[in-house]
């Protein structure tokens, strides 16, 4: 009885602390997306209920659909690139060499810089007349591209950026995956007088699976939340060519002078929805290899 | 037959990090170059940049120096005793409370920004230190209590148990014997609680912008907005903004693998 109290007790803190800084917060937003919140009455109170009328505007907006196909292709890309790659990067570590723990640490480094640092590194980079990379265009023999001024490609340049950011996760990930299947697996396969490919293709792909999709489903989590990058390099700019839900939903609401933060609000919990159900997709895969 | 693996992956690093170069590159390139075509060593290296970080953006370190320490001496305060009672006193409903935890975690940062705004502009406490310290504390909570959680469940039962015939309440057992078995934990969140708080962005845009101390992730982004875009200082201010993730990666490297991979994979 005493330790049962004392088990509460202990965790009393955080559970207050996840209704002030969390539940609040997510309820203030459910709210703010059912009431006609204006500058005035966002300071002083007294918003009408408005309903649906928010989630009715930000549906009508054209620029939802643009947010949304720019949301999806934004993260589908980024996934199959950081995914394949750390893979790549995974197997080619999974050796061991000299040097190998050294470079792989190296590696992590463009996960831990702050996202504004990466982000304006990349920008600029990527800058239309002295980024490095139109000169090196220019070198070769081709045109320059106007990486994040033009619509065609800025939605490309941030998720180039993107995918730089998001490999070591997968690298560091799946190569703690590969180094928990036994060495006898691929001394049996090797016996057996398969190949490097067939090994990968018929052994390691098929016992990692559990592991890759435990990596793609966070890096879903993570890549729907992404904001810091694509406001920095392109503000979701021109003209809407690189939105997304998350600086849609920034954009509306502290973008400009005249904020909305009733579609704001409307477009977060689209969001989180669509985070959320991604989440839970997570969480069951996990359990499900708990239980085996 | 490993021998190749060397030179390749110092090249494939190389290729990896080159972004990285870049920016130091650009730091100590001056001004009169900027415009010209990129060259791709400093070869008229200047510290201009970096005299203008020490001139303006002091105020700034300190700022963000001050909020990822107090995030990180709130966030262990909030998730140490939390996960010790999760891995250890085991009460009811222990197994729903972790559920929420790992929610919580991927609730995009952008819906928790415009709710802490709409709370802060109602009581009046936008722009504050302390304000951008408990919404960046949202950001470790979750991970930090998990994480601590199963570091804190592989200290032996036994140990306790012992604790216990000895007389030791469990106040006693968190301090002397839980808390100091789960150091590598503690260090593991704390690093992560540090880093994460540093590197924000969006909680100090939507809720310190009009501060009167405001984090370096602000600096920057002001000297991005300027017309006059001077990169050199930008890059400069950018590689001080480095320092402690690639501190980390010298002096923790274990730490951070470890707190990479605890959500993900099973050992």
């Amino acid at each position: 009885m005493r330790s049962r109290l004392a088990g509460w007790a202990f965790l009393l803190p955080l559970v207050a602390y996840l209704a002030v800084c969390y539940a609040y917060p997510l309820f203030t937003n459910v709210d703010l997306s059912i009431r006609g919140y204006t500058v005035r009455s966002f300071v002083h109170g007294g918003a009408p209920l408005v309903g649906f009328a928010n989630y009715a505007t930000v549906f009508g907006d054209p620029t939802f659909r643009t947010a949304l196909v720019n949301t999806v292709l934004f993260t589908l890309v980024s996934l199959f690139f950081q995914y394949t790659i750390g893979l790549a990067a995974a197997l080619f570590f999974a050796r061991g060499f000299r040097l190998s723990a050294t470079l792989r640490a190296l590696f992590l480094v463009p996960w831990l810089l702050p996202l504004i640092v990466s982000a304006s590194t990349w920008a600029w980079l990527l800058n239309s007349e002295s980024g490095l990379v139109n000169t090196a265009l220019k070198v070769v023999g081709l045109d320059p591209v106007n990486w994040l001024t033009s619509p065609q490609w800025s939605l490309v340049s941030v998720t180039i950026a993107n995918i730089w950011i998001g490999i070591p996760f997968n690298l560091v990930v799946l190569y703690s995956g590969l180094q928990n299947i036994p060495r006898e697996v691929y001394e049996a396969s090797s016996l057996d007088g398969a190949s490097g490919w067939q090994t990968f293709w018929h052994v390691t792909f098929p016992l990692l699976r559990p592991v890759s999709a435990i990596t793609l489903l966070l890096g879903l989590v993570y890549t729907l939340k992404v904001f810091d990058v694509i406001w920095i390099m392109t503000k979701g700019g021109p003209s809407g060519s690189s939105t997304t839900l998350a600086t849609w939903s920034y954009e509306l609401g502290f973008g400009n002078m005249l904020p909305r933060f009733g579609p704001s609000a409307a477009v977060g919990n689209v969001l989180i929805l669509i985070a959320v159900v991604a989440g839970l997709l997570y969480i069951r895969m996990q359990r499900r290899q708990e239980l085996s | 037959m490993t021998s190749w693996r060397t030179p390749v992956g110092v090249l494939l690093t190389a290729l990896m990090l080159f972004p990285v170069y870049w920016m130091i590159n650009v730091s100590l390139t001056p001004m009169s170059d900027m415009r010209k075509s990129p060259s791709l060593f400093p070869v008229n290296p200047t510290t201009e940049g970096y005299a203008r970080v020490l001139r303006e953006q002091i105020p700034y370190l300190g700022t963000s120096l001050l909020v990822a320490a107090g995030t990180v001496v709130l966030t262990l305060a909030l998730a140490a005793p939390a996960a010790y009672s999760l891995a250890k006193l085991r009460p009811a409903g222990r197994q729903t409370l972790s559920f929420v935890l790992l929610v919580a975690q991927m609730i995009p940062g952008i819906i928790m920004a415009l709710g802490f705004y709409g709370i802060y502009v109602k009581l009046g406490i936008t722009n504050t230190v302390w304000g951008l310290v408990l919404a960046d504390s949202t950001i470790a909570v979750p991970f930090a209590t998990l994480i601590l959680t199963s570091f804190m469940a592989s200290v032996p039962d036994e140990v306790l148990q012992a604790a216990r015939i000895d007389g030791a309440g469990p106040w006693r057992s968190f301090v002397s014997i839980v808390l100091p078995a789960s150091r590598n934990g503690m260090i593991t969140a704390a690093l992560f609680s540090f880093l994460w708080a540093w590197s924000d962005f969006l909680f100090a845009a939507t809720l310190d912008s009009g501060g009167r101390l405001q984090p370096l992730t602000l600096g920057i982004y002001r000297y991005i907005g300027n017309n006059n875009q001077e990169w050199n200082s930008i890059m400069a201010t950018a590689v001080v903004a480095s320092v402690p993730a690639t501190v980390l990666i010298v002096v923790a490297q274990r730490y951070v693998a470890a707190g990479v991979t605890s959500g993900a994979v099973k050992d």
